[in-house]
């Protein structure tokens, strides 16, 4: 098609303004962003991926800026994704981060794009492992992710990044906060921001003994520092603590592990895509007729579940046969 | 499932003035209707509001004014996307803005001018209406 033609050349040639469309593109439809990404070459990512999460207010955005402009200062090429909430209602978003990434702006060398969850609940959003690769291709040696303000559960970020860092910031709970599965589980580096204000060190400690207690699951020892984003306050240590585990990473193997979980993962996620939107182009006829019959009462969910699914995969396999 | 096209605005405050209530109520309603609307806050550059119109693939850029600044500035927004090669995105302008500099915004390039009274309904079918066309 002459338009991703069109498109692939000026991304060859490093052109911002069709790298900011590109990524639309893969955001806003499914044949175009498989038709663009199926067309990059298919080299090896050489970016070091890097995701920040954390609680709503906690400082992920101030830090994610001081994180970038330190990588910039040594003379990386950074990428920033800056993941905010699509309202499950209108679908519309208020896109915020980049308020706190003034200190960015006019500088050369970095790409800063606003992304909203689109549906998403896992804290990136839907299209973040498409944009990933734009950003991969175009060059970028370091990519930071912001993800959504999350709780508890949202993990997709530890399948997607090399390395996790979660935010924490003193008085959001006690020390069985800190022990429970999901967030508190995925940190590479665990960071306790705004360390300034009354009860970081206990946040820092009850953070220190949750992990000691689930020690023995790798090599790499999480480190737990304290941070005042708004000042800058252990921002080069937190630089440092990332250094460290990218190599531990590139040197035990884990590198490749994680990268080929996100190939995985990836994969799946556009296998799964295609086969929804096709039962839903094929099906919709058939769900709104039995749905009637279900809120009737005259059958169930998984009755008519098991039917659908049988049918769509019935026909999928005549139709193929077909082709053949 | 088949995506429509999700239209991308950029609300920004040029210059000095403090005042973003009518910003923040005009990006809330875009929000509503449906828009991603790019938030970038108080005293923008606008330099600083066109790199950000360009890495945000915006279709419309949003610019609020109430400080009496709007003729130098508004226009000045137009000029420097139409030299990074970016003219066909959208500057719409509101704030306390006189009747009289309205011709002279709009010959500069400033598509539509919202004054105190508009209804957020009126900005947000305009942009319905003239976004998107890229």
């Amino acid at each position: 098609m002459q338009a991703v033609n069109n498109l692939l050349e000026r991304l060859e040639a490093r052109d911002i303004r069709a790298l900011a469309r590109a990524i639309s593109l893969v955001e806003d439809s499914e044949e175009g962003a498989s038709e663009l990404l199926a067309s990059l070459s298919p080299r090896l990512s050489g970016s070091r991926i890097i995701g920040i999460t954390g609680p709503p207010g906690s400082g992920k955005s101030t830090l994610t800026s001081k994180l970038a402009r330190d990588f910039l200062d040594r003379g990386e090429k950074v990428g920033l994704l800056l993941i905010d909430p699509s309202s499950p209602f209108s679908g519309g978003a208020i896109l915020g981060d980049r308020i706190r990434m003034q200190e960015l702006s006019g500088r050369d060398g970095i790409y800063i794009r606003s992304l909203g969850s689109r549906g998403s609940v896992g804290g990136l959003s839907q299209a973040t492992a498409r944009v990933l690769r734009l950003l991969e291709h175009f060059g970028f040696s370091v990519i930071i992710i912001e993800t959504v303000g999350t709780g508890q559960a949202e993990t997709d970020v530890v399948e997607t990044v090399d390395s996790v860092v979660v935010v924490a910031v003193p008085g959001l709970g006690d020390d069985i906060q800190a022990m429970k599965a999901g967030i508190m589980e995925i940190a590479d580096v665990f960071v306790v921001n705004k360390a300034d204000k009354d009860g970081a060190d206990r946040t820092l400690r009850q953070i220190e003994a949750a992990l000691q207690m689930q020690e023995g699951q790798g090599m790499h020892k999480v480190p737990v520092l304290a941070t005042v984003a708004s000042s800058g306050q252990g921002v080069t240590e937190l630089v440092a603590a990332l250094d460290a585990h990218y190599k531990y990473l590139a040197d035990s193997g884990e590198l490749q592990r994680r990268r080929e979980r996100r190939l995985r993962k990836e994969l799946i996620g556009y296998v799964t895509s295609v086969l929804m939107s096709d039962f839903f182009a094929r099906s919709q006829a058939d769900v709104d007729a039995k749905l009637a019959d279900i809120i009737q009462g005259r059958t169930d969910v998984y009755t008519v579940g098991r039917f659908l699914s049988r049918k769509y995969i019935n026909e999928r396999v005549e139709r193929d046969a077909k082709q053949d | 499932m088949a995506e429509q096209r999700k239209i991308r605005v950029l609300v920004a405050k040029p210059g000095l003035d403090g005042h973003d209530r009518g910003a923040k109520v005009v990006a809330r309603a875009l929000r509503d209707a449906g828009m991603e609307v790019i938030y970038t806050g108080l005293r923008q550059t606008p330099e600083q509001i066109v790199e950000a119109a360009i890495q945000e693939d915006v279709d419309v850029v949003g610019l609020s004014c109430l400080s009496g600044a709007h003729n130098h500035l508004f226009p000045r927004v137009v000029e420097l996307l139409k030299a990074k090669d970016a003219a066909d995105i959208l500057v719409v302008g509101g704030g306390v803005i006189p009747e009289d500099d309205i011709p002279f915004l709009k010959e500069s390039g400033v598509k539509e001018i919202f004054t105190p009274g508009t209804s957020t309904g009126d900005v947000v079918n305009f942009i319905r209406s003239h976004a998107g066309s890229k």
